[in-house]
């Protein structure tokens, strides 16, 4: 039920209760099915017939709609057409999905200090994921350093600061219009000589067109790794769950330029179902590590395949 | 680089020319392919299905121009029909006849509200009007700070306030605006999605307490499905007037425009194609359904192309070309071709694959009023046997024309250039347009 934080961060036991983990489960089921947004209620459906024609457009239409996108849901329906007997859908519809979506990702923060690197378009919800990461990770024990190195958009290093003062984190920022990499540089200096467990570095929202922004992303990574052998530890992505199929672009792009080591989905409590996840993990294989549901500071959760697929098409959890 | 839908469908329907009338298998085929490239573009879906049959139900029958392939000839269809329900309605902003102008920002967390206010106020500014921001996104954090310092930028005057209530920060801003001698108020609110009713409700309390002339909506270029739910969902609350389309500076094909657009009925007004605070233009509908296509301009191209070039002006021309003749008479003709045709630019960047390559080139329009006055200086021995304009013949060149003898020789070595050019398309090869003059 739910991968906890301990499981995402490879910490031995777990401080949430069953109560809690399921509490986020329903209310990221509330979320995908609020107004008749579960693809199984799209579906009309209860019992499947695999000789309906109809039947089978309407699976394809629900998740196009949920923005799955057109090849990964090519494969879905061809992996249920090929199972023997499809009585009913949700179960094997959200084993399909599940599978599509691969291995839950991990946040490997082992080393010490672990280097993390945001990076994402314009608006994605960055700067407030890394906020909450920072108090999840502080909640867990980790001392945490945020480093400001979007130095292009308009106060948006007073923004990181707000989130570093609520999450306890030490912050290091740096004038508008410096030099990014050498904000990271020296954040990691800071950290290191403070002792400092984790190093999460914002970066400026830029279009994946963009070459030149992409290239200067591409220097803060090898600056950042230069300065700390292994570092980044991990590079994410940040995709926002109403994104459509750019988003596939976004991440292709984004991982030439940083080797992406996995998504974060945020405004899920929106009203998009993130079906954009099931396509980038299907082509480029990319897992999601996070989820964010809401703008609260724990709002931000490990990302489990199985519950993701079971809210998405709207069954009821097992066991719950 | 050529993966356009015009390719495609070409590649479906077969490349025969001027076959009659479109049949209804081929029509078909082709809504196969159309309804693909739509949900790649992010269209909504139930907005896909009413587009094609709509234009199915035109296509079937429909003659195919002579010039054209059947796969053309759709295309143009469904461009034309796409530019029809994009365009329509009004698509500027309203202005009060007297008092204040108010204009009220509204969108999901990260379209880009903070940004488009300033840019809008910047383009506001430039049209000689007096805009004032007003900050009441009170939600996010430092949301107040960024526009401050963007207003700062452009030179506009911001509002801030301490008060908690965005409500009252919108009132207390516009009469604050109307106090500094401000003309436009634009207020920038925070992100909120549609099913946050307290947000939402606030929202509805704002626009009642402003009382804005334009109410806009703030959409996001790579906007999925949602779309069209998050524009039903604002229209029925807070009852927008129009849409500010952001981020089309990146590749989306951006069919949330589309969809937006034919379930609200609202006009898109603006669109935002850069991060610098001056990029943002009025909304143009023909360049968006090319966009969502994922094709240049190939069927305006086309018809301009005819339109330009009487029949046997292209007939005589092509004879001389399978001659291997290309005399600067010749030469002088195609320009005045190309320039029937509209702004260089505008026709080079209607061949697919070649608009990328023109990203911030600039072409000199007046350059090729020089060419004109370059080869009018050559006698007509001149224009029809280049190879004879030697070193005195160039300077003699350069002062009738007004010009240098390096802009004359650059020109010599540009006919030779296109004389090659002219014989691989000949051989029906895609040009390479580099040494093209105007081209700098």
């Amino acid at each position: 039920m739910a991968r906890t934080w301990a499981e995402l961060l490879g910490d031995d036991g777990s401080d949430e209760t069953p109560e809690q983990q399921a509490g986020f489960f329903g209310r990221l089921r509330d979320s995908l099915s609020k107004s008749r947004r579960a693809l199984t209620q799209q579906l009309a459906v209860t019992a499947f017939d695999p000789a309906d024609d109809e039947a089978w457009e309407r699976l394809e239409e629900a998740l196009i709609t949920a923005d799955v996108g057109v090849p990964a849901t090519a494969e879905i329906v061809r992996r249920l057409e090929a199972r023997a007997a499809v009585t009913t859908l949700d179960e094997p519809l959200q084993e399909e999905l599940a599978s599509l979506l691969g291995d839950p990702g991990t946040l490997d923060v082992s080393a010490r200090p672990s280097v993390i690197l945001v990076v994402g378009v314009n608006g994605t919800g960055k700067t407030t994921t890394i906020g909450k990461l920072a108090a999840e990770l502080a909640k867990r024990g980790r001392s945490v350093l945020l480093a400001a190195a979007d130095t292009f958009r308009a106060a948006a290093e007073e923004q990181l600061e707000v989130w570093a003062g609520r999450a306890g984190a030490d912050f290091v920022g740096s004038p508008r219009g410096g030099d990014p990499a050498a904000v990271a540089y020296d954040a990691i200096e800071a950290a290191t000589s403070r002792g400092r467990d984790v190093v999460i570095v914002d970066t400026a929202g830029r279009l994946h067109t963009q070459k030149n922004l992409m290239e200067e992303l591409a220097k803060i990574r090898r600056v950042i790794a230069g300065r700390l052998d292994g570092a980044p530890h991990e590079s994410l992505l940040v995709v926002d769950a109403t994104t459509g199929q750019n988003g596939l672009q976004q991440a292709r792009l984004f991982s030439e330029a940083v080797d992406v080591s996995g998504v974060v989905l945020t405004k899920l409590d929106g009203s998009a179902k993130g079906g954009i996840a099931v396509a980038i993990a299907h082509e480029l294989g990319l897992p999601v590590t996070l989820v964010g549901v809401g703008e609260g500071l724990d709002d931000l959760r490990p990302f489990d395949p199985d519950d993701f697929a079971r809210a998405l098409v709207g069954s009821d959890p097992a066991g719950v | 680089m050529f993966d356009t839908l015009s390719d495609k469908l070409q590649h479906v329907l077969g490349d025969l020319r001027g076959r009659g009338r479109l049949d209804d298998e081929t029509v078909s085929k082709a809504m196969r392919e159309i309804r693909l490239a739509l949900l790649e573009a992010d269209v909504n879906l139930q907005v896909v299905k009413e587009f094609v049959a709509r234009v199915r139900e035109r296509a079937v029958g429909e003659e195919v121009t002579k010039s054209l392939t059947p796969g053309q000839e759709v295309v143009r269809i469904v461009h034309e029909e796409l530019t029809a329900m994009m365009g329509g309605g009004d698509s500027r902003l309203a202005f009060a006849p007297r008092g204040q102008t108010v204009i009220l920002l509204a969108g999901l967390q990260g379209s880009g509200k903070t940004t488009a206010a300033a840019k809008l106020a910047l383009m506001l500014r430039k049209e000689g009007k007096t805009p004032a921001l007003v900050a009441a996104d009170l939600q996010r954090p430092a949301a107040i700070d960024q526009l401050e310092q963007l207003g700062r930028q452009i030179q506009v005057p911001v509002f801030r306030s301490g008060n908690g209530d965005p409500v009252a920060v919108a009132r207390e801003g516009i009469d604050w605006a109307t106090s500094q001698g401000c003309d436009v108020v634009v207020l920038d609110t925070a992100g909120r999605h549609q099913f946050d009713e307290d947000l939402m409700e606030e929202l509805q309390a704002i626009r009642s307490a402003a009382k804005p002339t334009n109410v806009l909506l703030v959409l996001d270029a790579m906007t999925g499905q949602e779309a069209v739910n998050v524009a039903l969902a604002f229209q029925e609350q807070v009852a927008f007037d129009g849409i500010v389309l952001t981020k089309l500076d990146g590749d989306a094909r951006g069919g949330a425009a589309l969809s937006a657009r034919a379930v609200t009925g609202r006009p898109i007004k603006l669109a935002s194609v850069g991060e610098k605070l001056d990029q943002l233009e009025w909304f143009h509908p023909d360049r968006m359904a090319s966009r969502i296509l994922g094709m240049g301009d190939v069927m305006t191209l086309i018809e301009k192309a005819e339109e330009a070039a009487e029949a046997d002006e292209q007939a005589e021309m092509e004879r001389r070309l399978r001659a291997g003749e290309f005399t600067f008479d010749d030469f002088l003709a195609s320009y005045k071709m190309l320039r029937r045709m509209g702004p260089l630019k505008g026709v080079l960047s209607m061949i697919p694959g070649v608009g990328n390559q023109l990203k911030g080139l600039e072409i000199d329009e007046r350059e090729l009023a020089r060419v004109e006055a370059i080869v009018l200086s050559m006698t007509p021995r001149e224009r029809s046997f280049p190879h004879t304009i030697d070193g005195s013949r160039r300077q003699r060149i350069a002062r009738g024309s007004g010009t240098t003898v390096q802009e004359v020789s650059r020109l010599l070595n540009a006919r030779k250039e296109m004389q090659k050019l002219m014989k691989q398309m000949g051989k029906g090869k895609m040009p390479a347009l580099s040494g093209f003059p105007g081209k700098r």
